[in-house]
């Protein structure tokens, strides 16, 4: 019966994630569809963190870094090679790779979570600065201006494989992203279900007693916080097609954007940060349409964010997912019998001694 | 010879400005072990209630020095009394809800001044040494830190409030045991911590003006010292911004002024994986 019931679950996202895919294109205007991409790529960033927080309790602030190095490295490399398949994987390779480095630094440290949280915030802020002076002409990559404060707008979209100068039309570029978002949520399912994934868990739950078992905790960390990287260049290289690159990619607001999604969604599943994703962006959207409003001049999109956060913090820290969670219970309650407590484990929110 | 004084003016103030920027983080960081991701925010607050306290016709000295940390410390103690006092012994939940809070700050101070900087210039003029010209604020500032600094040492060292800090930053359940009253402790700690920080806000914020989201531009900068500072409040950030400062000052002489940010942002990064526990977990481990 529970078995069935998370197939059901799997199941619906499958089902709703086509009906988006196929269904949207043929209903919407292209505003809209390129707005939906821009929602798809972020989702594929809450994603990331949803696996490396949720899963792993790595509490990365610097999620931003490897969306923002995704981006720019796609930008550069699509610019000098003239045509965008190899400069997608590159723009993949390179941030993971980056993360490599700094997940060997980190870990191999042993640096404690409130650490590693300021140390990849610092990572991503060293970035933005970096890279918001690198206006000028010395600061061209081959044919490519890093365009400092203003970004590269002159992003090259995506061509077909092969066919150089050939380029996606909007509705592609949404299919790609939509169908790359449910790819990446279903291969990060399996991942957890895998014997690494379970490990995973294991020391997320407790990190000594993994490691007495025999498990090296730093390579299993360094794993996913890879995996985590590569997922959110993805995202950053998607974002770039629908957009352009920019500075902002790296900034503060990126980095904090993603820790709501996954808090309001909830923290320790993988679709609870996608629906948060989704529902923020749309929320944030409209806030920002509403305070052209005459009479609503006080409604700050910040403002807004930093309330909700707090209230979620305090009063709802198991987010969206858990309400859901506690309602379909007590619904299912009423029907029959309540399962006994022990069958679903307490998701607590504490973190690593 | 004066080229080497202004350079050593220079790298002072960077010290000093550092000092100011994490001091108040450093004492809710060292005693409650509590990370305020809105220290940036409080910064932004200080500055903004000095420069309202002056338009509105106050005393300079009185905007800055007694206005802007009695405004964030009454703001500091409502916020521990709403949100942090709930979230005691949950390090990561803290973090986010003051980041919230940060959010939040930035949004309300937007709606009421504005996105736009306001600033005050600074007082007493300028100072010339051999064919160079310095501010004599900025040296100011260099003797407010220093003052902190020696203040605080005398107070935790000497004073029986003092005593209850360090007791209840070494081990809360046995100073409570004792008889103190943690959850007081705490409040008063978090009060103060807040109106340290909006001490230093005023006082920056003729140097660097103020907007909404200056909090971003400290907020690192305050982190990195008192994570590399470690566990001792007032030698650890007083090392850790000497070499800090030392380090983007020099960078940012020889090279370009963001140049010296990220010097000092990629040294704390080695630092700290050399000395995970900052540089007061591994030296001068009996300090305050």
């Amino acid at each position: 019966m529970k078995r069935l019931a998370s197939h059901l679950g799997n199941v619906v996202v499958l089902v709703v994630g086509l009906g988006v895919l196929f269904g949207l294109p043929a209903l919407a205007e292209t505003y809209l569809i390129i707005n939906a991409t821009i929602f798809a790529a972020f989702a594929i960033l809450a994603l990331s963190l949803a696996l490396i927080w949720g899963y792993a309790g790595i509490l990365c602030f610097g999620q931003a870094a490897f969306f923002g190095l995704g981006g720019y490295t796609y930008a550069v490399a699509a610019i000098n090679f003239g045509e965008t398949t190899s400069a997608a994987a590159l723009a993949i390779l390179l941030p993971t790779i980056f993360a490599a480095l700094l997940g060997y630094f980190m870990f191999w440290g042993r640096i404690s979570d409130v650490y590693l949280g300021v140390i990849t915030l610092t990572v991503s802020l060293i970035l933005y600065r970096f890279v918001n002076q690198t206006a000028g002409e010395q600061w061209n990559i081959g044919d490519a201006p890093l365009g400092g404060f203003n970004g590269i707008p002159a992003t090259p979209i995506l061509n077909w494989p092969g066919r150089p100068g050939d380029q996606l039309a909007p509705e592609d570029i949404f299919s790609l992203t939509v169908g790359l978002l449910l790819i990446a949520y279903f291969a990060c399912k399996i991942l957890l279900a895998t014997r690494f994934g379970r490990i995973m868990v294991a020391i997320r739950e407790n990190e000594t007693r993994a490691e007495l078992l025999g498990y090296d905790v730093r390579l299993y960390k360094l794993a996913i916080f890879m995996v985590g990287g590569a997922l959110a260049a993805l995202s950053g290289l998607l974002f770039a097609n629908s957009v352009f690159v920019s500075p902002t990619m790296f900034s503060l607001p990126v980095s904090g954007q993603i820790i709501i999604w996954v808090i309001i969604g909830g923290l320790g599943t993988l679709i609870g940060p996608l629906v948060g994703c989704i529902l923020m962006q749309v929320l944030t959207n409209q806030l920002g349409t509403l305070n052209q409003v005459k009479g609503f001049a006080w409604v700050d999109p910040n403002l807004v964010l930093g309330v909700l956060l707090v209230v979620f913090v305090l009063l709802v820290p198991r987010g969206l997912t858990g309400l859901a969670t506690d309602a379909w219970r007590r619904l299912a309650g009423l029907a029959r019998r309540p399962p006994p407590a022990a069958a679903q484990p307490v998701q607590e929110r504490t973190s690593n001694p | 010879m004066d080229y080497a004084i202004i350079l050593l003016l220079q790298i002072g103030s960077a010290i000093a400005s550092l000092v100011l920027l994490s001091i108040g983080l450093a004492v809710i960081f060292g005693m409650m072990r509590v990370i305020n991701l809105a220290h940036g925010e409080f910064l932004m607050l200080g500055g903004y209630a000095a420069i309202t306290a002056y338009n509105k016709g106050v005393n300079l000295w009185i905007a800055m020095l007694v206005v802007a940390p009695l405004t964030v410390g009454l703001f500091g103690a409502l916020v521990e009394r709403l949100v942090i006092r709930h979230l005691y012994g949950r390090l990561i939940d803290t973090m986010l809800a003051t980041w919230g809070l940060s959010l939040a700050m930035i949004g309300f101070v937007t709606v009421v001044f504005g996105n736009t900087v306001s600033g005050i210039s600074a007082p007493l003029g300028s100072l010339s040494i051999g064919g160079y010209r310095t501010g004599r604020y900025e040296i100011f500032l260099i003797g407010v830190a220093a003052l902190l600094l020696v203040a605080g040492w005398l107070v935790l060292r000497y004073t029986r409030l003092g005593l209850i800090a360090r007791g209840t930053m070494q081990n809360s359940a046995m100073a409570a045991a004792l008889g103190t009253n943690p959850s007081a402790v705490y409040a008063v700690t978090f009060a103060v911590g807040a109106a340290l920080t909006g001490l230093a806000g005023g006082l920056l914020a003729p140097l660097s003006g103020v907007v909404p989201t200056i909090g971003a531009a400290y907020i690192a900068k305050a982190f990195i010292t008192v994570i590399s500072g470690g566990a001792a409040i007032l030698s650890g950030t007083a090392i850790a911004s000497a070499l800090l400062g030392a380090i983007n000052t020099i960078t940012t002489f020889a090279f370009t002024s963001v140049l010296g940010e990220v010097a000092l942002l990629v040294a704390a990064v080695v630092l700290l994986r050399l000395l995970p526990q900052g540089i007061t977990g591994r030296f001068f481990r009996r300090a305050l």
